[in-house]
């Protein structure tokens, strides 16, 4: 049997690598231990959230799944954020356990080039550092051109509540006991991490009298710009908010010892943004109380997430921390909370295209590239995809760059940066984050969509009309001016605005802080999509700002432009001092932005290696 | 664009040099000469540089167009008078205008960037680069003091802290039991850094005069006593005195220290009384000098009616902490009592009285009395100051903005800048200090 791409494992990555493989064209083969586990979500039963919802849009307007399959899954949804500005608001749904993988599978069954196969994958056919296919756990070779890994935490994983340690995948699942190993003896570094997910509850034993209601938005949203909201904002289903107390927190010390982490238990490195219950009250012994979440797992059964409360207790201490909580004081935990450890690769041994540097035509994405979250993955999931797919087609592959995209900051850190804990996208991870809004996702990436033929021809003039509205409205605010009449300066003084002395276009209106385009609608009363109107008053507002922000760019943009190329020598490089000459080998970096963002690299280092390139390579340093 | 200059000195011509493709143009700004505008390669000009149509300083441009130059970029050089005050202005100008200091060996670093140097020649330049990154962080921290490092350093702590808040509230959004920085308590915490800063760049400037010294000139009209005065605060006969109108004609210079403070004289020529023409040049003359020093004493004659072209130098003086110093009250009063409020000093030269009281009050003039009870806090050099006045300058724009109700997401742009400036100034800067500060700060998730 013989494939274009072989894709492994069938979670958020692996989904969006083998579509988007098959949508191009490509005979794509995408293997799984368990077909019921395809879309499954392990963790939070919600997608997007601060920043991850800007990559939901990202993967959606570069022609991904995730934001169309949560736009038909989720029970509740809203917008982060609103008040702190356009630059942060990012949309965040309550998606449904049951619904959301049974809608991917679906739509991946009915994806035409796209094989699903139950089987698991132990190791790879390599040969001069090329792989050339996948063998299953049974011995069978599989043959394919490209091999995309997308093992989440399936890498001999380990599942560990207090001193039990079990291997095994999440929530029983069965594991891949030799693939880790086998990329070792390949050459690739590996890792070992940790996270962890807290308990779920029955719902019918929980007291929710007691609990602070936490609802959807009345406004309906969506994550994908190609389609239309069709839920009911009023049938949307709440979640809920509770605190720890000192009883709680007694309970959780006194036990200290017992949990995987304090007892000793744990090798893996976890995330400092997702600490347990008892990290936080070890690090933050002055806090009264912590927050958490009650949240549904799915409309279909009767399980509640609770958020905040991770843990690697054992069982016994957790179910008296659990009706140590106001309104859980007869819950019934029907999943226990638990840390898991896998392995995971070094990702300073992958290329911004996601290929690995040792194994060519071997691209990785996902947890085993050392992220979190399905958002991360997915995004990771779908580049490669797109370049694995580019490389068959003889092209150069997609590579987003910090300005570009929330993607394109996630895999420069995660190839530039490496990362030593579970890596999760923040906002504040995005030196240009006033670029990269919830808003223009798709203005920013659906040229490079089209260009690289992961969108169709409709969903590309669906954006150019887009663009084509927006310059329409700035235009006419431009053009026309609000004159002050005895009722315009009435409702200006009834609203506390300043009266503007003379007419003045709609456009400079809009300029100021307290003027909404909302509120000049009711002068000019022109008809425009509210997705039109947010962009031009964000452009418009915000215009200052949004500028000296290119002016940053610009000034990155000449050193992206500086491309190292691939077959550089460094020790021909002389001078350079010694750890940067390392740093250098390790990481190759593709341009000399990529170069100067390598802790350890020096402007003097910088220095000497354009020198050298323009030297070596003539004035266009090019490949 | 890099500004190197030679060591700042007192009497000496400073040259500073530019290099860039905005180097011109940053000149064109700042020269009082249009012609330059179609000046020709490697050539000189004469002007002044002016800060809005306020002349600072005579000086000789010297104009070299890529790429015969050493840094293979345009050139500019500016032949300024000596004297830190005037040479540290006009950077000052130019910094503003676009410009940034040059880092120890650019112009070197630029040579050889833009391959005038080759590679063979670049291993003895590898060995400069290194010295001078060593250098860079021994200077860094040499001229500062321990308490001025603690200062920015707190001042960095509360600003990383309302960062890392900010950004735990937009990251974390559905955590509302921690504290939510708003339009409303943004504002205080701000102004509080804002008083800090402020306080610190003008005891930096104090900080300077102690380094430095400060500059004095006297100015006064012929024979009234200027080198006199000169000579009785230098206790020697270092100044040419004379009764003859116009001896003194060329600047001495002399120094002194009072209680611990270095005062640097600065004689003048006399303002000659012959015609109305050179009366005026005079007048500029001293108008001149008196920017060009920190402090500048106008000696007036006790004996003698007040003159109109001295009521129009006390009128200049005034917008300075300037001195007034009434010398030879041995002879007759007919000066009529002075509408000022510069303080005055009544002595006489010759008698020796007064002169002790005029140190006072030089010295008070700064606040510099009883210095060894103070606390000393200041950044030294023109860098870190200048540093210091971005940083202050991006927080008055974050209250401004943040009062005309703009998001918060906007504000934590030039908030970031305020925090990296100071960082800059004690060489403390690192990339992902944001995001450990996040996590130290701040325990939340799943």
């Amino acid at each position: 049997m013989n494939y274009d791409i072989i894709v492994v494992g069938g979670g958020h990555a692996g989904i969006e690598a083998s579509h988007i493989a098959a949508f191009k064209g490509h005979k794509t083969l995408l293997i799984t231990m368990n077909k019921k586990n395809i879309g499954d979500m392990p963790c939070n039963p919600s997608i997007g959230g601060s920043a991850k919802g800007i990559i939901v849009r990202e993967i959606d307007a570069l022609g991904g799944l995730m934001g169309k399959i949560a736009d038909i899954s989720h029970f509740q949804i809203k917008m982060l954020n609103n008040s702190k500005g356009p630059a942060v608001r990012s949309l965040r749904a309550q998606a449904d356990k049951v619904t959301y993988p049974k809608n991917m599978l679906k739509v991946l069954e009915e994806t035409s080039n796209l094989v699903i196969l139950e089987a698991k994958v132990e190791d790879l056919i390599i040969k001069n550092n090329e792989v050339k296919g996948v063998i299953l756990a049974d011995g069978k070779e599989i043959h394919s051109k490209s091999v995309i890994l997308t093992t989440g935490t399936y890498l001999k994983a380990n599942i560990l509540i207090g001193s039990e340690n079990t291997e095994s995948g999440p929530h029983g699942e069965d594991r891949s006991n030799h693939l880790s190993d086998n990329l070792k003896k390949y050459g690739l570094e590996i890792q070992r991490l940790k996270t962890g997910t807290p308990q779920r509850i029955k719902s019918s034993s929980i007291d929710f009298s007691k609990m602070q209601e936490e609802k959807g938005d009345d406004e309906l949203w969506t994550f994908s710009c190609d389609n239309k909201a069709t839920y009911n904002p009023n049938e949307q289903q709440k979640c809920y908010l509770i605190y720890t107390n000192q009883n709680t927190h007694k309970i959780i010390l006194d036990n200290l010892e017992k949990s995987a982490m304090y007892g000793g238990y744990v090798t893996g490195i976890g995330p400092r943004y997702c600490p347990s219950i008892e990290d936080k009250l070890v690090r933050f012994k002055d806090k009264e109380r912590h927050q958490l979440f009650l949240e549904p797992e799915s409309l279909y059964y009767d399980e509640w997430y609770l958020q905040g409360f991770s843990t690697s207790m054992p069982r016994d201490v957790q179910e008296q921390m659990v009706h140590s909580l106001s309104g859980l004081e007869n819950a019934i935990i029907t999943k226990y909370a638990y840390a898991i450890e896998y392995d995971a690769i070094n990702p300073l041994q992958i290329y911004p295209s996601l290929e690995n540097k040792i194994i060519k035509n071997l691209y990785t994405a996902g947890q085993i590239n050392g992220t979190s979250g399905y958002e991360e993955a997915a995004a990771q999931g779908l580049l490669a995809g797109i370049n694995a797919s580019l490389k068959l087609e003889a092209k150069e592959p997609l590579i987003l760059k910090r300005n570009d995209a929330y993607i394109g900051v996630l895999i420069d850190d995660l190839v530039t940066k490496g990362t030593k804990e579970p890596y999760r996208m923040l906002t504040s991870r995005a030196e240009y984050r006033l670029l990269l809004r919830h808003d223009n996702a798709d203005l920013r990436l659906r040229e490079y969509a089209k260009k690289v033929g992961s969108i169709t021809g409709e969903q590309y003039d669906y954006y150019l009309n887009k663009l084509e509205q927006i310059k329409k409205l700035e235009e006419f605010l431009k053009q026309n001016k609000l004159k002050i009449t005895s009722d315009v300066k009435k409702r200006f003084m009834k609203e506390k605005f300043n009266i503007p002395t003379t007419s003045m276009s709609y456009l400079d209106l809009l300029k100021r802080p307290e003027i909404t385009l909302k509120f000049l609608n009711e002068f000019t009363k022109i008809p425009y999509d509210k997705e039109i109107q947010e962009e031009v008053e964000i452009m418009t507002k915000y215009e200052g700002y949004i500028k000296k922000t290119y002016k940053e760019v610009e000034k990155m943009a000449k050193l992206e432009e500086k491309q190292i190329p691939s077959n550089i020598n460094y020790q021909n490089v002389k001078n350079l001092a010694s750890e940067a000459r390392q740093k250098l080998e390790q990481i190759r970096p593709l341009t000399i932005a990529q170069a100067t963002r390598i802790s350890g690299v020096n402007p003097s280092d910088i220095a000497i290696l354009s020198v050298y390139l323009k030297k070596e390579y003539g004035k266009d340093e090019r490949k | 664009m890099a500004i190197s200059t030679n060591n700042i000195g007192i009497g000496a011509i400073n040259i500073i040099r530019m290099s860039g493709k905005e180097s011109f143009n940053i000149l064109s700004e700042v020269f009082s000469n249009q012609k330059i505008k179609n000046c020709k390669s490697h050539t000189i000009h004469y002007g002044y540089i002016v800060d809005n149509n306020e002349k600072i300083d005579e000086v000789l441009v010297s104009v070299m167009f890529a790429p015969k130059t050493y840094t293979l970029e345009d050139i500019v050089e500016i032949n300024c008078h000596g004297g830190y005050a005037v040479t540290n202005k006009i950077l000052e100008i130019l910094l503003l205008h676009g410009a940034r200091l040059a880092e120890p060996g650019e112009f070197t670093k630029r040579a050889f960037l833009n391959g005038r140097i080759n590679l063979l020649e670049a291993e003895s330049v590898e060995d400069l680069l290194e010295s001078q990154t060593d250098n860079q962080s021994i200077l860094a921290m040499n001229h500062l003091t321990g308490k001025t490092t603690e200062l920015i350093t707190s001042l960095r702590e509360k600003l990383v802290g309302l960062l890392s808040n900010i950004e735990v509230n937009i990251d974390y959004p559905e955590y509302v039991d921690e504290l939510q920085i708003t339009k409303e308590n943004l504002t205080p915490i701000l102004t509080e850094v804002k008083n800090e800063l402020e306080q610190i760049i003008k005891e930096s400037k104090n900080g300077e005069l102690i380094k430095k010294g400060i500059n004095v000139a006297i100015i006064g009209k012929p024979n009234v006593g200027k080198s006199s005065l000169l000579n009785a605060l230098l206790e020697e006969d270092k100044a040419i005195v004379t009764n003859i109108s116009g001896t003194t004609r060329d600047s001495i210079e002399g120094s002194l220290i009072h209680k611990g403070i270095l005062l640097n004289l600065i004689d003048t020529a006399g303002i000659r009384d012959t015609s109305d023409v050179v009366e005026k040049i005079g007048v500029e003359k001293s108008k001149e000098i008196m920017k060009s020093a920190d402090i500048t004493i106008l000696v007036l004659n006790n004996n003698e009616k007040i003159t109109s072209e001295e009521k129009e130098l006390l009128k200049q003086l005034e917008t300075k902490n300037n001195l007034v110093f009434i010398n030879k009250n041995d002879l007759e009063t007919n000066l009529e009592s002075l509408k000022t409020k510069l303080p005055i000093i009544l002595g006489s030269t010759i008698n020796n009285e007064g002169i002790e009281e005029l140190k006072n009050q030089i010295i008070n003039n700064f606040g510099l009395e009883n210095l060894e009870s103070k606390k000393l806090n200041y950044l030294s050099n023109t860098r870190q100051i200048t540093l210091a006045k971005e940083a202050l300058k991006n927080i008055n724009n974050v209250i401004k903005d943040n009062e005309a109700n703009i998001p918060i997401d906007m504000l934590t742009i030039e908030l970031k800048s305020a925090w990296e400036n100071l960082g800059k100034i004690i060489g403390e800067y690192y990339e992902d200090e944001l995001i450990d500060n996040i996590f130290k700060r701040f325990c939340l998730g799943k």
